[in-house]
């Protein structure tokens, strides 16, 4: 078999060496009666050949977001990423290494983390990032999870401007540890009253900017009551790329800043793998989950780089860690750091301004189409509109005709009187072509 | 107390590097500052259109204070990360004997399948007629992953192992729960030797960890296991075959003891490669057992991640898995997202659906090896390790005597005592040989713990010549050749690094020079 | 000479007229490592005998510092936040962690004297 490199003769002699009489001999500590008689009920091996033939079929059941044009978001983005990016994370040093833990020997992957968090934190304007979590939805609640042990408070306050499947895991994981959410309803016009909740036992007030709905939120207000009340506001953003034109959480009164990387160097993958972006003030450090990488110098003087402050990690403290994580998204934060660093500021800057400016644009388009209404005041690349008619059922007849125009708000919030709202993304990847072609087959079933 | 004592690192040894050379290049190895230093704001290597002149609706938002991001041209970009990635050592570079890491070979088909535009290209809100085929293979993941294990559900939303682990566990608190009794059954009982998320996820999610101590042969102690059981105990958490390569000869009784105390058996998969397509941990009375694809199932480690844990679940706890999960809708297949429609289930512990990229990587894995295939790998795994053990034991310590392991092997250090050398500074002179140095100081219960896991990817001379190597070292170490190890390695991108240094200045990003 | 009284989690207690010093021994912290962190309790906590009065951390290890002695935390040593190396340096003068008043005194008397911990410290070696 093309993995498996011993043969017959060489199995024979290593089971002489051993001392084992035949292979089955070194599986005798498996209880007998619960040992297979026979191989799996299963398909027996397959060549590259049919392996391609059978997943090839299925692929090319779907719909590929390139062949259609496609407006869908609602945490996940379509963008271009360069040639470069996924060539170089292919490279088998970086695809193939572990977790740094032997620091001598992994100084690439310790260097572009080391870069990585220096990205992060500049990106969000806060003064320490971690090496990255899962995605932006666990790395909201190990955000609401350190503001309870940081005040030694248990209660969460969530806008109804976070997304509804992160407002889930926030709910979820509560519910376990039995620490309280307030979770307000879905705030499609960014109106609620989020100060009003804010009380001496909230740890924390969790936001979104964009929001789900595609609003954009002035949160510095809302850090100031915070600062008040003794709780840590908790700036969420599920576009990354949004940071390149929308004022940073940093710059908004964040104590931590957590998010969704995706966008930058990670194809949508079907909902995975993504990469977490998990940034706080420096005086919070200590309280932070996940791994961090520091710089230091060899025995011989040398800059070098090294994981560090593990002892928060759970394998050194066990039940008193500060979270389970035991991996980053190593290769996904990779080629995060890879793509922003050949955008760089000016590139960065730039596809934020083209990614607004096509949104701005098919926000026109679509406020002129009968039937359909355009409801936000401000937004960055992504808007919420309200149709005549059920949005789930035009979404089908748009998907029908081949385009893929958004996201049912109801998809994600069901029965919460959704119905007729439509989430709506437009990136540097679509053309005049395809925002005329929303427009008009909208028009078409409305 | 600790068994980690470090000596002092040893410093300048600068007679090493070449006098009179220019730069501190070595060859191949290129020295590479960080993009904070090389880049600009100014350059970008994406080219982009500015668009024309509108009307911006930001509400005011606008971010206006520079960001602090360099930019680096497209064959600058390159260089960069090619040069940094010439200092790692990886699966592709040689030996990776990590104990319960499971570092095989990771096949570049799974590569190129998981590129399809048809899986990589497709969002995971799109209406779910049109992602009809995605939603077949993540069933056809969980058929094989059923099958392997003997179970009746799997849930494939965790994102790693240890979040896995999590899900498990709360699928267990809402089945206690459910059952009345989550005011009582508080306490989870986990070996000595487990891994440490073990119980740092049972403490997560609100349970009290006790932990069993393990017997002189290494296993679980089962009549203190036992003893522990009672009202209290929601469940116990097993690693099998367990964290020093051994397999549970009583993990049947113990299930049958634990499910007769009314708790749950979980069971951590990180060891699963040893025993697939050999007994299935559903036939051994688990009721819940993460997966580490990234181990088992070959995605690859990338440096850190990212994996995938799917969790697969008992009869028993089925009804209480987290959404998202598969139903058959007629011909078509369609993800339950809300709760609403499975009242039981305990809820959602990621958005979207998995991590679709790792499932694509997998079954493309699973299909090539087939049942006969997968079988091979693990037989091929547990004679690597069985291999090294037999062509060790006579130099090299085991705690719990010579008897034959699983897929991996557990030395300690008790035979490095008279040299006075530890076990670190054993591993750090394999470097120095070209090999990543094994799981060190894991599992906990043995001294000095030396963990070696070969899989079954390596041949037969690769073996023999990993073996002399470590013979040779040991060899070196017991008579007394110290130097070769105290200030090792003398020969990697970079000597032993000052980890106190790092901890207690922690300098976690780069930060412009002070202005003079 | 000032009574002094050790634990087998290797912590002192030593008696002076302003309170009970606690810190952890020369051998402790030899098998920690550099220690990097000190966590310190808040002045006035009450702390039972045994129950977890700080945690020190090395690079590779954290570890709880229990009370050798019930009582209440008079003063902690801040220079440790500084400069956690005292520890290492000077772990019985310098490297002190907490000063606590004593609520049983008598507790003192089931801990090991100079002597027996000395004693106790070769059976480890």
């Amino acid at each position: 078999m093309r993995y498996l490199p011993l043969t017959p003769d060489d199995r024979i002699d290593m089971l002489a060496r051993i001392g084992a009489p035949d292979i089955d001999a070194l599986f005798a500590s498996i209880p007998e009666n619960k040992r297979l008689a026979q191989d799996l009920d299963l398909p027996k091996r397959k060549t590259e050949i049919e392996v391609q033939r059978l997943l090839s079929k299925m692929a090319a059941k779907n719909v590929v977001a390139g062949s259609a044009p496609f407006f869908v978001g609602a945490g996940a983005y379509r963008h271009h990423i360069p040639a470069s990016v996924d060539h170089l994370i292919q490279r088998s040093e970086f695809m193939t290494s572990y977790t740094p833990y032997q620091p001598e020997i992994a100084q690439g992957t310790l260097q572009a983390i080391f870069e990585f968090q220096t990205q992060v934190a500049a990106l969000t304007a806060m003064d320490v990032a971690n090496a990255s979590m899962y995605d932006g939805s666990t790395a909201t609640i190990e955000a609401v999870l350190m503001a309870h042990r940081i005040t030694k408070r248990r209660k969460a306050v969530l806008s109804g401007g976070l997304h509804p499947h992160y407002a889930e895991v926030v709910r979820t994981i509560s519910r376990m540890t039995g620490d309280d959410v307030a979770s307000l309803p879905p705030d499609v016009l960014a109106q609620e009253n989020l100060a009003g909740l804010i009380d001496s036992d909230a740890s924390c007030v969790v936001v979104q900017n964009p929001d789900v709905f595609g609003n954009l939120r002035d949160i510095s207000g809302l850090s100031a009551i915070c600062r008040a009340k003794g709780a840590l506001l908790i700036v969420v953003f599920t576009e990354a790329v949004s940071l390149g034109l929308v004022k940073a959480p940093g710059e908004m009164g964040a104590d931590i800043a957590v998010g969704e990387g995706q966008s930058i160097g990670n194809s949508l993958n079907f909902g995975g793998p993504y990469v977490g972006l998990f940034a706080a003030r420096s005086k919070y450090l200590r309280q932070m989950p996940g791994r961090l990488c520091g710089e230091t110098i060899d025995a011989d003087g040398r800059r070098g780089f090294v994981l560090t402050l593990a002892t928060r990690e759970q394998h050194i403290k066990r039940e008193k860690a500060t979270s389970n994580i035991c991996t980053n998204s190593g290769l996904c934060c990779l080629a995060f750091s890879i793509h922003l660093t050949l955008l760089g500021e000016t590139g960065l800057k730039r596809l934020a301004r083209i990614n607004h400016a096509n949104a701005v644009d098919l926000a026109n388009r679509l406020a002129r189409v009968s039937g359909v209404e355009v409801l936000n005041k401000s937004f960055f690349n992504e808007f919420t509109i309200r149709i005549r008619g059920d949005a789930d059922d035009v979404i089908e007849r748009l998907a029908a005709q081949g385009v893929l125009g958004g996201v049912p708000a109801s998809r994600l919030s069901p029965g919460q009187g959704l119905d007729d709202l439509i989430i709506i993304a437009s990136s540097e990847l679509n053309t005049d072509e395809d925002r005329a072609a929303l427009a008009s087959a909208l028009q078409g079933v409305l | 107390m600790m068994n980690r004592p470090e000596h002092p690192i040893q410093t300048k040894d600068s007679a090493r590097l070449r006098t009179g050379a220019f730069t501190s290049n070595r060859g191949l190895q290129i020295e590479e500052g960080l993009i904070f230093e090389t880049g600009r704001p100014e350059v970008t290597g994406v080219d982009l259109d500015e668009p024309a002149p509108f009307q911006p609706r930001l509400g005011g938002l606008e971010r206006e204070a520079p960001i602090g991001l360099p930019g680096l041209s497209e064959p600058e970009t390159v260089r960069h990360y090619v040069r940094l990635s010439q200092k790692n050592y990886s699966i592709d570079t040689g030996l990776f004997p990590l104990g319960s890491c499971t570092m095989k070979h990771n096949p570049r088909l799974n590569e190129a399948m998981a590129r399809l535009p048809g899986f990589a290209d497709i969002h995971p809100l799109q209406p779910q007629s049109t992602v009809q085929g995605a939603l077949e293979l993540i069933c056809e993941l969980g058929r094989w992953l059923m099958e392997m294990t003997g179970t009746m559900a799997v849930a494939l939303s965790p994102k790693a192992g240890a979040h896995g682990e999590a899900c498990g566990m709360m699928a267990i608190k809402a089945a206690i729960a459910a059952k009345g009794e989550g005011a009582t059954r508080r306490i989870v009982l986990v070996p000595e030797s487990a891994h440490g998320t073990n119980p740092a996820s049972a403490s997560l999610i609100g349970f009290e960890v006790r932990a069993i101590p393990a017997k002189a042969d290494g296993a679980v102690d089962f009549e203190e296991l036992t003893a522990r059981l009672g009202p209290e105990v929601a469940a116990i958490m097993l690693t099998n075959p367990n964290t020093c390569g051994l397999f549970e000869r009583q993990v049947v009784e113990i299930a049958e003891a634990v499910h007769a105390a009314g708790a749950f058996l979980y069971c951590d998969g990180a060891n699963f490669n040893a025993i697939v397509g050999k007994t299935r941990p559903g036939d051994l009375g688990v009721d819940a057992m993460h997966i580490n694809l990234h181990k088992t199932f070959s995605t690859p480690h990338g440096g850190g991640g990212p994996g995938a844990g799917p969790v697969v679940l008992s009869e028993r706890l089925a009804p209480f898995a987290p959404v998202p999960f598969l139903r058959a809708d007629g011909d078509e297949l369609r993800l339950v997202e809300h709760t609403s429609e499975t009242p039981q289930s305990f809820g959602r512990i990621a958005a979207f659906h998995g991590q679709m990229g790792m499932f694509v990587r997998a079954l493309s894995y699973m299909i090539s090896h087939g049942a006969d295939g997968l079988r091979q790998a693990s037989e091929d795994a547990v004679l690597n390790a069985n291999y090294i053990r037999a062509s060790l034991s006579d130099l090299m310590s085991q705690p719990f005597g010579d008897q034959p392991c699983m897929h991996e092997v557990l030395f300690d250090d008790a035979w490095l005592k008279p040299t006075g050398l530890t076990t670190l500074d054993f591993a750090k002179a394999m470097i120095d040989e070209g090999y990543h140095p094994m799981t060190i100081y894991f599992p906990l219960v043995a001294h000095g713990a030396m963990l070696i896991e070969p899989t079954e990817s390596e041949s037969k001379a690769s073996l023999d010549l990993f073996i002399a190597t470590l013979r040779d070292l040991a060899l070196a170490a017991l008579g007394g050749d110290a130097e070769r190890f105290l200030g090792a390695p003398f020969d990697a991108p970079r000597r032993r690094l000052d980890e106190t240094r790092a901890a207690r200045n922690p300098i976690l990003k780069w930060m412009p020079p002070a202005p003079r | 000479m000032p009574t002094i009284r050790y634990t087998k989690d290797h912590e002192y207690i030593r008696l002076e007229d302003d309170g009970a010093v606690v810190g952890i021994t020369d051998y402790a912290q030899g098998q920690l490592g550099d220690v990097v962190f000190v966590e310190l309790p808040p002045l006035g906590k009450r702390l039972s005998q045994g129950a977890e009065a700080a945690v020190v951390e090395s690079v590779k290890a954290a570890s709880g510092v229990n009370a050798p002695a019930s009582g209440e935390v008079l003063g902690v040593n801040h220079a440790l936040e500084e400069t956690p190396a005292l520890v290492n340096e000077d772990p019985a003068g310098n490297g002190w962690f907490l000063k606590l008043r004593l609520s049983d005194p008598a507790e003192l008397d089931a801990l090991m004297d100079e002597e027996a911990y000395q004693a106790y410290v070769q059976t480890l070696a």
